[in-house]
């Protein structure tokens, strides 16, 4: 009797926990969506701001936040799977392979700003690359970089040994095995990890703060050098820096609601692309 | 035992980290014969087993002494090519490891990987093997299907085919059929009798009948040794030892 009443509490109060969740959650994209879509129009989508940012749309953002995630996806995709690849295949097993591993975890916990700061640093500064597209895709890069290579390195150590070793049995190479037994099955996986780290570099502000995104722009960047308008930022300049807060509040929902939509947009792939390479796989 | 041994070792101690799993392993195993490799878990039959393909190599903090020798050269030698020795001495895993790739691709998986593109000369080769290994027929009108979708007992004679597919010398068998059904081990137990005409076989089994069964020569192994090895009908019937006869009549291990 006792023992039930305890088990009971028990499932209720998880239950409780995840409705909480769900529900807090669930407000908070209802308010952005409620407020924000009166603001969403085609010209809003497709026009750059006018008047003080009070009118017109949000476009150079918009091409602002997917040019810079492009440079973010070029620059630690490769690199974060080659990564992990050397990391779960190659490297020895030993103190040195475990204090990598343990920095790029603890990498990820780093504060966002922290990597803009890197990113003045190192690619504004050092590398010369000014505050640009360029600088900010980069910055982001190395932000999701721990995402990317966890995620990768979680995805290849799904790939059961028996595929390997059937492999090098036949007289594979180890590369051979990785690349003809391995990688086509672990891919998906790598794949959707860093769709997900992307995600959340397209919607963080502090990296590109001080590395390239501008306050307003009434043109699109035209090389990676330029200095580019981000959604992210825009909505925080929006927020925060106008004086206007009656006039922009609803545009600013709507930039929120456009974000979030490419956020949710990505993630989306991640799932449709999991759950392609699921049902080949059979 | 009188024709020329095949494979045979000198010395082989083996050792996980610290712990020696093999010790001073010396055995010659003939050509064209069936040697079994009998003895409770953990004695290290499928130990010294992997030590005959390298395929030891694949776990971290291994090492091995002594010496391994296949048609007279030593395959632990710096000069050999490991890749070369597991083309000649092929495998087959306790556990049926298909790849989630379609029966044909599995098959031709080892001779793409050594070089082969000519499509006619795969299918060939493809077609041959899946004869050999008894399963030509169940699979023929379904070659391009997923090797997954195979009862146990079939994955487990696709990989033998896989492995006979690179027309290796020597067929290494780590316990085959122990997870399959009795029709499915009869199967098996069938193709191993067949395939000892062409090639040299070492075949690993918990099951002293099969072993009784299959081999003509058998390896008892305890703790990490050979304890007796002789004609399978020796062993079974007149060991020498008291140990190889408690073993076999079931009263230990």
């Amino acid at each position: 009797m006792k023992k039930d009443t305890v088990e009971t509490l028990g499932f209720n109060l998880f239950r409780l926990g995840s409705v909480l969740v769900v529900l807090i959650l669930g407000f908070i994209l209802f308010d952005i969506f409620y407020k924000g879509i009166g603001a969403i129009s085609w010209e809003f989508l497709t026009a750059e701001p006018r008047m003080g940012m009070t009118e017109g749309g949000i476009f150079p953002a918009i091409v602002g936040t997917v040019y810079v995630t492009v440079i973010t996806v070029l620059f630690a995709v490769p690199l974060g799977m080659f990564a992990a690849i050397y990391l779960n295949e190659y490297a020895p097993h030993g103190p040195l392979t475990r204090v990598i591993r343990l920095s790029i975890r603890n990498l990820s916990g780093v504060p966002s700003i922290v990597y803009g700061l890197f990113g003045v640093a190192i690619f504004v500064r050092t590398l010369h690359l000014g505050a640009s597209v360029l600088s900010a895709g980069l910055t982001l890069g190395l932000l999701t970089l721990p995402w990317t290579i966890t995620a990768s390195e979680e995805a290849l150590k799904t790939v059961p040994k028996s595929y390997r070793d059937g492999a090098l049995a036949l007289g594979a190479t180890k590369w051979q095995a990785i690349r003809t037994n391995v990688l086509p099955y672990a891919v998906p996986g790598m794949l959707t990890g860093t769709i997900l780290g992307l995600a959340r570099a397209a919607g963080e502000t502090a990296p590109i703060l001080f590395t390239g995104a501008a306050f307003f722009l009434p043109f699109l960047p035209d090389s990676p050098f330029s200095q580019f308008m981000a959604l992210p930022y825009h909505l925080y300049v929006l927020v925060t820096q106008h004086h206007d807060v009656g006039k922009v509040m609803p545009l600013a929902y709507g930039t929120a609601l456009v974000l979030i939509a490419l956020v949710v947009g990505l993630n989306l792939v991640a799932v449709i692309i999991r759950y392609h390479f699921r049902k080949k796989r059979g | 035992m009188a024709e020329e041994a095949k494979i045979w070792t000198e010395g082989l101690n083996f050792f996980y980290g610290a712990s020696q799993a093999l010790h001073d392993i010396n055995i010659k195993i003939s050509p064209h014969n069936v040697t079994a490799f009998i003895g409770p878990s953990g004695c290290g039959k499928s130990t010294f087993l992997r030590c005959l393909n390298r395929m030891n190599e694949t776990i971290v903090g291994t090492r091995i002494e002594g010496k391994v020798f296949i048609d007279g050269h030593d395959i632990y030698d710096r000069s050999v090519d490991v890749v070369d020795i597991r083309r000649r001495v092929g495998m087959v895993f306790q556990k049926s490891n298909p790849f989630p790739k379609s029966i044909f691709d599995n098959v031709a998986y080892g001779l793409r990987i050594g070089g082969l593109k000519d499509k006619d000369k795969l299918a060939e080769i493809v077609e041959k093997a899946l004869i050999d290994a008894a399963i030509w027929d169940e699979v023929k009108d379904r070659l391009q299907e997923s090797a997954m979708g195979l009862s146990g007992g079939q994955q487990q004679r696709l990989c033998i085919a896989r492995a006979l597919a690179v027309e290796p010398e020597v067929l290494l068998m780590d316990e085959p059929a122990s997870a399959l059904d009795p029709i499915a081990t009869q199967r098996i137990e069938e193709l191993i009798h067949q395939l000892k005409e062409k090639y040299t076989i070492v075949i690993v089994t918990h099951n002293m009948q099969q072993a009784a069964r299959v081999s003509d020569i058998t390896a008892f192994f305890y703790l990490g040794r050979i304890i007796e090895v002789d004609d399978t009908e020796t062993i079974f019937t007149r060991p020498k030892l008291k140990q190889t006869e408690d073993y076999i009549t079931g009263r230990f291990g």
